[in-house]
């Protein structure tokens, strides 16, 4: 059941194993690495580099064989640099079977490349008898060719606990990388991607400021804001926010995570924090900046008090442009939680408060706090403070609100999954039904083998009905399978001998 | 590959059959914070949110703005006080450099920066060999233009007129009484600043400011702390003086001609600026400043325009949704 949530989070599966040929390929059908449904099963079983070259290009990619191919072009110039694979999608499931020593041969040169490019397009591969050595060389060459990002996971077990000590992630039973990837896995990855990119618009329009007020200063470098404020800004006044949301954001409940492994897609395609989501952080950050600067200045541009008296001084315009722009970075961060847990209203409206206390301490001119100083200085100026912070704070939300609203309902559709119930999966029909698997687990190289491969010998199936609710195949099930072969040439009386494992 | 555990570490039972003890498990607790379970609010932008939050910004704004346009452009009739300002262009004080120069603990009358004063003063530290009180750039290049009003009193008579004008309550409160302070002491302010010497491109020292009033002499000269709260901008103006209003029902300042005499003593041209004079009654929202209400009624009205585009959007992309593919 994990394998199968695991392949509809389109995440494929090598096995890389010592067993015979055929134990690798039952239990790959077991596990459900291989289906039934898969468009085709190729075997790489050629004892030398040409045939071998033959059956990885042939039965793939016939197209392959041109001259026009990226991968004949990168043989044929050997550069230097590592080659990396170009993303090819497949035409339909399909799956590699390849031994040892085979794989001897194709580890070689240039047919490393051949058998990455064709594996790469396979659901699923499996590898049979691998020496411990071509195990790692293998691992090596995903690797390094396709540049994934890698974690060991170790399933602690009977075997010892060799495994468990070189991993980065270590438990007890399969079906929990299930939750390790879907889960944890994907929260961890929007996480991340939601705290870089609101870490870096909230520098640029912090930043970006001063690039507009260049303009105005003499291009002297004078900051916008106190060195106060600058000081604290990332380290009092908005760390905890962005702390709050990279520890408890979630965009669905694990529940929905479990159920729907497509969600899985977008952290392998890295959909949600590339170059263009970096430079769409960049343009709003930009923009921001500007609202930031303008409507502040124009507000204290030859303006007054209601007493009459300035505020057009550097220190009023550096308050103003400081309380939009933690306003500004407190909705933004509103904007992008999705997840509001009580300790996410405590850190987010928290560190509002605690900029208002600060302030309230240092303009109190520090030294002797002289109430009646305070809200004097704040109140007569007070009109016209907030005015300027509730504009320049709405004309930057807009956008952002408008886009997160408008990207569920044109850009892409998986929200839909939230709104709905959990359909009912049609089962597809039998592509190829399996006549061609034998019921053994364990192999004979000789003897029996043909025969019971030739799949004569197996016991005929029930007919599918089409309203099948999630659940494993019957015939998949072979451990409790009763097998019966037939013995030609000792009596023309067929005789039972049942099998159980 | 990392050695270390991962506090997601499971180990099911331990080792079987341990006789008679506790078998250690390094599950983690199955409390709601560390399975993340909290309790939490999800919100959801749909469009039953999204469009009201338009139309009702737009709705708001654009009342807001026309009332501060209205207020800003009432201000026409001079009564009640009437608030004169000189006005410079192309002044830099929000230049760095010269925002750093000054001493704020000299200006507060601390007697041992009064004779040593800081080094973000320089050039303007040290003249002839004494200390500048008060150092700096920015108390250097003040402003010493002195403007008077006149009325005339009609065609036939020219006799002016002095309108008179109020030279005190111009400043801050806080700048007034806290932060700048003459340095204590009971002699006069003259003995006080004993050993130092004015600025560079003044031409009296400061405690002669205003000897009339002991009030507004020296550091604490409102003239002086108007100046020395630099601004932000390019182009400012800053409050010079108070046309108070008259208590009987004449206005403050009578229609009529009147006269302004400048005694010219800032020079400004050496770096093309300007120099003006402005004369302004405030409201409740300060003084005529369009800006705030243009633009909270252009806000308004771009807001309600987003608003009507994205709800055709809604519309449109909706109608097609409810037929599309579910299954992805």
């Amino acid at each position: 059941e994990t394998i199968i949530t695991l392949n509809k989070a389109k995440i494929k599966i090598w096995v890389l194993t010592g067993d015979k040929q055929e134990t690798a390929i039952n239990i790959a059908y077991s596990c459900n690495v291989f289906e039934d449904e898969m468009d085709g099963v190729f075997m790489i079983e050629g004892k030398d580099s040409e045939t071998i070259l033959q059956e990885l290009r042939g039965k793939m990619k016939p197209e392959s064989l041109l001259e026009s191919d990226p991968v004949n072009i990168y043989l044929k110039k050997k550069p230097k640099r590592t080659f990396t694979m170009p993303e090819e999608l497949p035409r339909g499931d399909y799956g590699l079977v390849i031994n040892g020593y085979s794989l001897a041969f194709a580890l070689e040169g240039n047919l490393e490349l051949e058998l990455l490019r064709t594996a790469s397009l396979c659901k699923g591969v499996i590898c049979c008898r691998m020496t411990p050595f071509q195990k790692a060389q293998v691992v090596e060459l995903v690797k390094s060719m396709i540049k994934a990002a890698h974690i060991g996971v170790g399933i602690s077990g009977q075997e010892g606990m060799q495994a468990m000590l070189n991993s980065d992630f270590a438990f007890s039973q399969f079906c929990y990388l299930q939750r390790l990837l879907l889960v944890h896995g994907r929260w961890s990855y929007n996480r991340m991607c939601k705290f870089l990119s609101y870490f870096f618009y909230k520098n640029f329009v912090f930043t970006l400021v001063h690039f507009w007020y260049a303009f105005f200063n003499g291009f002297s470098a004078q900051a916008v804001y106190d060195t106060w404020f600058i000081t604290c800004y990332n380290l009092i006044y908005t760390s905890l926010p962005v702390l709050g949301l990279s520890l408890f954001e979630q965009d669905v409940n694990e529940t929905w995570s479990l159920h729907f492994p497509e969600l899985y897609i977008p952290g392998q395609h890295n959909l949600y924090f590339n170059k263009k989501e970096f430079v769409k952080c960049l343009i709003h950050g930009i923009y921001s900046s500007f609202v930031l600067f303008f409507v502040p200045m124009g507000t204290i541009y030859n303006s007054e008090r209601s007493d009459g008296k300035d505020i057009s001084d550097i220190q009023t315009f550096c308050l103003i442009v400081q309380t939009s722009l933690i306003w500004m970075v407190t909705v933004q961060i509103a904007l992008k939680t999705t997840y509001w847990t009580m300790i996410s209203h405590f850190f987010i409206w928290g560190s509002l408060g605690f900029y208002f206390c600060i302030l309230f301490f240092l303009y109190s001119d520090g030294l002797c706090l002289m109430f009646p100083s305070i809200f004097q200085f704040l109140g007569k100026a007070l009109s016209q403070i907030w005015l300027s912070l509730i504009l320049s704070v709405i004309l930057c939300v807009i956008p952002a609100f408008g886009y997160q609203f408008l990207q569920p309902l044109v850009f892409d559709r998986i929200n839909h999954c939230k709104t709905r119930p959990p359909q009912v999966r049609v089962r597809t029909k039998l592509k190829h039904p399996s006549l061609r698997r034998s019921a053994y687990a364990f192999s004979h190289k000789q003897g029996f083998g043909a025969l019971i491969t030739s799949g004569k010998t197996t016991k005929t199936k029930p007919n599918k009905k089409n309203s099948f609710p999630v659940k494993k195949k019957e015939s998949s099930d072979i451990s409790t399978r009763i097998v019966a072969f037939q013995e030609k040439s000792i009596s023309g009386v067929p005789s039972t001998i049942p099998l159980k494992f | 590959m990392a050695m270390n555990y991962n506090a997601k570490d499971e180990v099911d039972g331990g080792p079987p059959g341990a006789p008679g003890g506790t078998t250690k498990t390094r599950r983690p607790d199955n409390t709601a914070f560390k399975q993340q379970r909290l309790p939490a609010w999800q919100p959801f932008l749909t469009a039953g949110t999204v469009l009201p939050t338009f139309f009702i910004i737009g709705l708001i704004f654009i009342p807001i703005g026309i009332g501060i346009f209205v207020t800003s452009n009432n201000i026409r009739e001079i009564e009640g006080n009437v608030f004169m300002y000189y006005g410079l262009s192309n002044f830099y004080q929000n230049h760095r450099r010269y925002v750093k120069s000054r001493d704020d603990s000299q200006l507060n009358g601390d007697r041992s920066a009064l004779l040593n004063p800081s080094k973000e003063c320089e050039p303007y530290r040290r003249n002839e060999d004494k200390p500048i009180a008060p150092c700096g750039a920015i108390a250097n290049s003040m402003f010493n233009d002195t403007l008077e009003l006149f009325l005339v009193a009609n065609e036939s008579d020219p006799t002016l007129t002095l309108i008179p004008l109020k030279r005190k309550g111009i400043a801050w409160w806080t700048d007034k009484n806290v932060k700048f302070r003459n340095p204590p002491g009971t002699e006069s302010l003259k003995e006080r600043f004993k050993d130092t010497t004015n600025p560079v491109n003044w031409l009296k020292p400061v405690y002669e400011l205003d000897p009339e009033d002991e009030d507004n002499n020296g550091f604490i000269n409102e003239d002086f702390i108007v100046w020395m709260r630099t601004a932000a901008l390019p182009t400012f103006r800053k409050l010079y003086r108070l046309i108070e209003r008259k208590n009987d029902l004449h206005p403050t300042l009578p229609a009529g001609r009147y006269y302004l005499n400048i005694t010219y003593n800032y020079p400004v041209h050496s770096f093309d600026g300007r120099k003006r004079m402005i004369l302004s009654t405030v409201s409740w929202m300060g003084g005529k400043n369009p800006f705030l209400g243009i633009a909270y009624i252009t806000i308004g009205s771009i807001s309600f325009l987003l608003g009507v585009v994205l709800l055709v959007i809604n519309h449109k992309y909706r109608n097609s949704n409810n037929t599309a593919d579910i299954t992805i």
